[in-house]
């Protein structure tokens, strides 16, 4: 082992090669976030001076203050909508997803496969088809422009159900259940007694999968809402961006509305850094 | 699984006295189990059923039907049986075709862009010699943090002239770009989808590369292999199955292209509400309230992504197939 790896670490050269092709990415990574973080520092006049680093004007709080009292108040209104729709919505939709692909692993039926099958289609059908006609469905019930409107759609995750089936192979072995079995357990009991238990990490992992596609969503939610209480963060961003283009006042505000519609991503993926690893993991290798 | 079960049932079966009971107990656990898996299926099952099947029905059967007003336009309107006649009008429809040249465009440009970049980079942190490693994966994954809208937003302004100070240090070396311009504005969008997700599939590459066994690259560096041989022909045909799965997701995001181009069309007139198929379908649909033209036009985009999907699985199933052969 030691000499294989004395055989492939390159020379110095070589190595600063490499350092160098790595630093540039993450520069590219970091500084359009770090721009935005510089941005919302700023007022409008320099804002349009591209003058960043000038440390002469610091209106943060002045840009805060201006965005929670913008058109009203909406902006918290946007916030909470957001947080509702994709804590709610990829809480419920994982617990979906994960007992679905645990069943398909664990039972045996007949057309197992081409079930699955259809489920694995579905990851594949664009977005942008299915929202017509769930406009009108939705219109048909009298649910367009309402929360449900937009909470529903977003629970179905048939990727999530691809995945809670390869956690449920890695993480849950056969024997746990054929003991549980002996010992008189019913199914169920035993899937949320103990199997959901062992499955946490994948559990967390398609959490965040969908948490991240519902803060994204925005066709959806412009197909299904008119009414702007009703819209998350990115659609409202959106709208006030169009604004922005008439009235230049609105340009400080959607800077540091995008500051702040980032943050809960970033915490959710820092808090729970380690259970993703683990199951980002597990996922892309099999 | 089921195997293990009559395993030990058979071992059971001499101590019983009727033989036929056991039957009858194993047909209860059987059915009690397929109780418990309906239970956990059907929640998902009602979702796939309701938001997913009806509505893919829905589209393929609005797609043939138009509405009709009789009597010169004064009378009611009713929906009537139109035939292939709206997949007809989408298809010889320059700005449908022109949408689906962009996407197609921009997927050939984007997909290898994005598969080369982040392999090359997976197969440099796998390299061993990057420092501050975990880091390094961190700060490139801090994009899939940030939401595809706001993305869109930050790289909006840092094309935009007199805010952007890209554009101002651009300036200052004589050099202008327009960043929204006829040419450039396809490849400004590209930026923000690799941008946006570079970080993220270089990490799938790389847990897939660690995944390799040890011993696969030390037989290759005993073969007298250097490491961008090693990287090349020993660690990236391992990993192929990453490869594929990310072009894969790439491709269907890619041909769904719709939040980039609705963002920046709000502020350059090189983008119109019909630039990809999906702003096509939902101006057809939202703006001149042509159901029936929407749907077809989502139909053939459906049909196009499946056709398209299927068309790279089997042509990586041959050429991996035609690779086992050489060996």
């Amino acid at each position: 082992m030691t000499t294989t790896s004395a055989a492939l670490r390159p020379r110095l050269l070589g190595r600063t090669a490499v350092n160098t092709v790595v630093g540039v990415c993450v520069l590219y990574t970091l500084l359009p976030v770090l721009w935005l973080v510089l941005a919302a520092t700023k007022n409008r006049d320099a804002l349009f001076s591209s003058e960043l680093l000038s440390l002469g004007d610091f209106s943060f709080f002045a840009n805060l203050g201006e965005l929670f009292a913008m058109d009203g108040g909406l902006f918290s209104r946007w916030y909470g909508n957001s947080l509702l729709y994709a804590v709610l919505g990829a809480a419920l939709g994982a617990l979906i997803s994960v007992a679905c692909g645990y069943a398909f692993d664990k039972y045996a039926f007949r057309h197992k496969e081409k079930l699955f099958g259809v489920v694995l289609a579905a990851v594949m059908v664009p977005q942008t088809v299915l929202a017509l006609p769930l406009y009108l469905m939705a219109s048909g019930v009298g649910l367009v422009n309402t929360f449900w409107a937009v909470f529903l759609p977003v629970l179905f995750n048939p990727f999530g159900v691809y995945l809670g089936r390869i956690f449920s192979q890695g993480y849950v072995p056969d024997e746990v259940l054929e003991a549980a079995r002996i010992d008189g357990a019913g199914e169920l009991a035993t899937y949320f007694r103990v199997a959901l238990r062992m499955l946490g990490p994948g559990l967390v992992t398609i959490f965040l999968f969908q948490l991240t596609a519902i803060w994204n969503n925005f066709f959806l939610p412009m197909v299904m809402l008119s009414d702007q209480d009703l819209y998350p963060l990115s659609l409202g961003l959106y709208t006030w961006n169009s604004s922005a283009t008439v009235s230049p006042e609105y340009y400080p505000v959607v800077v540091m509305g995008s500051l702040l519609a980032v943050l809960p991503l970033i915490l959710a993926f820092m808090m729970l850094q380690r259970f993703w690893r683990s199951g980002l993991t597990a996922g892309a290798v099999k | 699984m089921t195997t293990t079960t009559t395993g030990t049932d058979t071992v059971a079966l001499p101590r019983r006295t009727a033989p036929l009971s056991s039957a009858d107990q194993r047909r209860g656990a059987r059915r009690r189990r397929l109780g418990a898996c309906g239970v956990l299926m059907t929640p998902f099952f009602v979702l796939l059923v309701t938001v997913f099947l009806i509505p893919v029905g829905t589209a393929v059967w609005l797609s043939f039907f138009g509405a009709d007003q009789p009597g010169l336009g004064f009378g009611p309107e009713r929906t009537v049986f139109v035939g292939l006649r709206s997949y007809a009008a989408v298809l010889t429809d320059p700005t449908f075709l022109g949408g689906l040249g962009t996407v197609a465009a921009y997927c050939l440009f984007y997909i290898p862009l994005m598969v080369v970049c982040a392999l090359a980079l997976a197969l440099l942190l796998d390299s061993g010699v990057v420092r501050l490693r975990a880091w390094a994966q961190l700060a490139l994954f801090l994009p899939h943090a940030v939401p595809g809208i706001i993305a869109a937003i930050i790289w909006l302004y840092l094309y935009t002239p007199g805010i952007s100070p890209v554009i101002e240090l651009l300036a200052r070396g004589d050099i202008t770009v327009d960043f929204l311009g006829v040419h450039t504005v396809l490849p400004s969008i590209v930026n923000i989808a690799v941008w946006s997700n570079l970080g993220y599939n270089t990490i799938i590459f790389y847990a897939a590369l660690q995944a390799v066994p040890r011993e696969v690259i030390e037989a290759s560096v005993v073969d007298g292999a250097g490491p961008v041989r090693t990287a090349l022909q020993v660690k990236t045909p391992l990993v192929r199955s990453s490869i594929v799965m990310v072009a894969m997701f790439t491709l269907i995001w890619g041909l769904q292209l719709f939040t980039e181009p609705m963002l920046l069309g709000q502020q350059t007139p090189m983008i119109n509400s019909r630039f990809t198929p999906s702003m096509y379908i939902y101006d057809a649909a939202f703006n001149r309230n042509n159901y029936s033209l929407a749907a077809a036009a989502s139909v053939i985009l459906l049909l196009f992504t499946i056709a398209l999907s299927y068309g790279v699985t089997r042509w990586t199933n041959r050429s991996a197939e035609k690779q086992e052969a050489a060996r």
